[in-house]
């Protein structure tokens, strides 16, 4: 089938109007981010970068990004370990439950986040859990592991048996084999899966709110109540545009490591 | 991989040392090992997730003590139950909430089509990459950045008021149950072109010359041929928009003034009325359930 070239002019059009759509808030952002009136109205009078100034001068930023942080950090670890032993599990054994597992693990992402967050807050009040960072990152974690685990599964099954199958031939006992094979064959899966599995808990607010407690902040959090806080919006113009163009960087990373980029975020 | 070749010298041909008894040990109980592996994340996925989801349950039949707000645990009634299915403005949100979520897909996969398809079949290689790259960007952006900058545009003076005052017209404002359809078509949007592309992508081309040989047109040809290939991806994307939509309750509280499920669960969470909330809460999982073993039925878990 071949696209005439009115249908490819057509597509292009398209193309060019999706992308434009995408970006529209961001460029809005970026402009906003060096206004100087505390007023948003548009177009911004006269630019200033004393909002930079001021946001990295506030310790509540500070103390939600440093929390924000320390959540993701620990919940990528939890769902590296956690994902790659159920993936470990379901590419190379035959066992009862095998795709049963696929379905219960994608639940905590597919169910919408609102259910995740008010069961995991009942379940701690329940049982009398103090809410606050530990909470937050039993929660993330939750969900993380489902991106870890599709990541190292859809390379497993790239990988043949046969190469861990050598390695014990040759004499490698079990440790050898998956530290020697199994995970360098995995290693830029586990990377790709760990960029991710950051990136939504680092960005992560629905589930959050419900886990987090009065006293522990993270940076959505904090980015949430300020604005509703016409004070302090120029302050989060400043922080938002900082976040889009850390977003690049994943990106980048992703696409480095793997030549099909549109895998890296697709779960 | 570039793992330093693996010879008899270098694999710890040492001491017959306990770790080894252990690894040999190991592999001759393949059982055993499948358990080990399978102990951490299925007791993780059963006691966190599945284990809250039964506690939110028994939630939605508890009473709640009238003064204080707590729930009585074991103290059986069916009270929220019947608030939700007496009280209109329960059927009213939860249906205002599913159409945002069926008109937030149809827009998505109407958006994502011709983008994926030029993506995946127009688009030379080094043009293909730089797309996929332009779509990953406003994905990976931060999800409240994105709102919080919808709302500097829609609200009053804001970018829309300003385009639409030569016409004489006036923006939406920040109160418009159509701004959260706007704004939550423009969140999912990605996680509908990247399925969608990857479908399209998969095609093989014999297909479409095949088609084109037994003199179809080329409408005809999309039409018959390219639409019901795609169609899991489409399916594998819609689960994104449709569920993300379904539990939102941020977005529609930031630009418009419309309640939507997840603001009746979130504003009855704490010490309001739990059992409500749980209650509440069993009507997405319900529809997100159904949803998804239809999506499977349809193949979409393939697409993901």
């Amino acid at each position: 089938m071949t696209e005439t070239r009115l249908v490819k002019a057509l597509l292009r059009l398209a193309t060019a109007g999706v992308l434009a759509f995408l970006y529209l808030p961001i460029v809005v952002l970026a402009i906003y981010a060096f206004n100087s009136s505390r007023i948003q109205a548009w177009p911004p009078s006269s630019f200033t970068l004393q909002w930079f100034v001021e946001a990295s001068n506030n310790p509540l930023i500070i103390r939600a990004l440093t929390n924000s942080l320390i959540a993701a950090t620990i919940a990528t670890t939890v769902a590296l370990v956690l994902g790659t032993l159920a993936s470990l599990a379901v590419s190379r054994y035959d066992f009862f439950g095998r795709y049963t597992i696929s379905f219960f693990l994608l639940l905590p992402i597919a169910l919408p986040g609102v259910i995740s967050g008010i069961a995991l807050r009942t379940t701690f009040t329940t049982f009398g859990v103090d809410l606050g960072l530990m909470t937050i990152i039993i929660g993330h974690a939750t969900f993380c592991v489902v991106v870890v685990y599709n990541n190292v599964l859809a390379r497993l099954r790239r990988l043949p048996p046969s190469a861990e199958e050598a390695s014990a031939d040759l004499g490698a006992d079990s440790f050898t084999t998956f530290r020697r094979v199994t995970m360098a064959g995995i290693g830029t899966a586990l990377v790709s899966g760990g960029l991710l599995a950051f990136g939504l808990s680092f960005d992560e607010i629905i589930v959050t709110i419900f886990t987090a407690g009065a006293g522990t902040q993270t940076l959505p959090m904090w980015i949430y109540a300020a604005i509703q806080r016409p004070n302090e919006l120029p302050v989060v113009n400043v922080v938002a545009l900082v976040l889009v163009v850390i977003s690049v960087i994943p990106v980048y990373l992703a696409s480095r490591i793997s030549s099909d980029v549109a895998g890296a975020r697709q779960l | 991989m570039s793992a330093p070749p693996i010879t008899p010298e270098s694999m710890d041909a040492r001491p017959r040392s306990a770790r080894r008894r252990a690894g040999s040990w190991l592999h001759q109980r393949p059982k055993l090992r499948l358990r080990a592996l399978l102990a951490a994340p299925v007791g993780w996925l059963a006691i966190a997730y599945l284990g809250s989801l039964f506690i939110l349950l028994l939630n939605a039949f508890w009473a709640q003590d009238s003064f204080t707000g707590r729930v009585e645990p074991f103290n059986w009634s069916l009270e929220a139950f019947q608030t939700i299915l007496t009280n209109p403005v329960y059927s009213v949100i939860a249906i205002r909430t599913v159409t945002v979520a069926v008109l937030v897909t149809i827009t998505d996969a109407l958006l994502a089509i011709p983008i994926a398809y030029y993506m995946a079949r127009v688009a030379s290689p080094r043009m293909r990459g730089l797309l996929v790259v332009a779509v990953l960007i406003p994905l990976w952006a931060a999800y409240l950045v994105k709102v919080y900058s919808w709302r500097i545009i829609l609200q009053g003076n804001g970018l829309v008021d300003v385009a639409l005052a030569p016409f004489g017209l006036e923006g939406p404002g920040l109160s418009e149950i159509a701004n959260s359809w706007l704004v939550l078509s423009y969140l999912w949007l990605p996680y509908m072109i990247l399925p969608v592309y990857a479908g399209f992508e998969r095609i093989p081309h014999s297909v479409l010359e095949a088609s084109a040989d037994l003199g179809a047109r080329s409408l005809t040809t999309f039409r018959r041929i390219v639409m019901p290939l795609v169609f899991p991806a489409l399916v594998a994307g819609s689960i994104f928009t449709f569920s993300l939509t379904l539990g939102d309750y941020i977005t529609p509280d930031l630009v418009s003034d419309a309640k939507f499920i997840g603001n009746v669960i979130y504003d009855n969470s704490a010490n309001v009325n739990l059992p409500l909330a749980a209650a509440y809460s069993l009507l997405p999982i319900g529809i997100m359930v159904a949803y998804l073993l239809v999506a499977r039925r349809l193949g979409a878990f393939e697409s993901l």
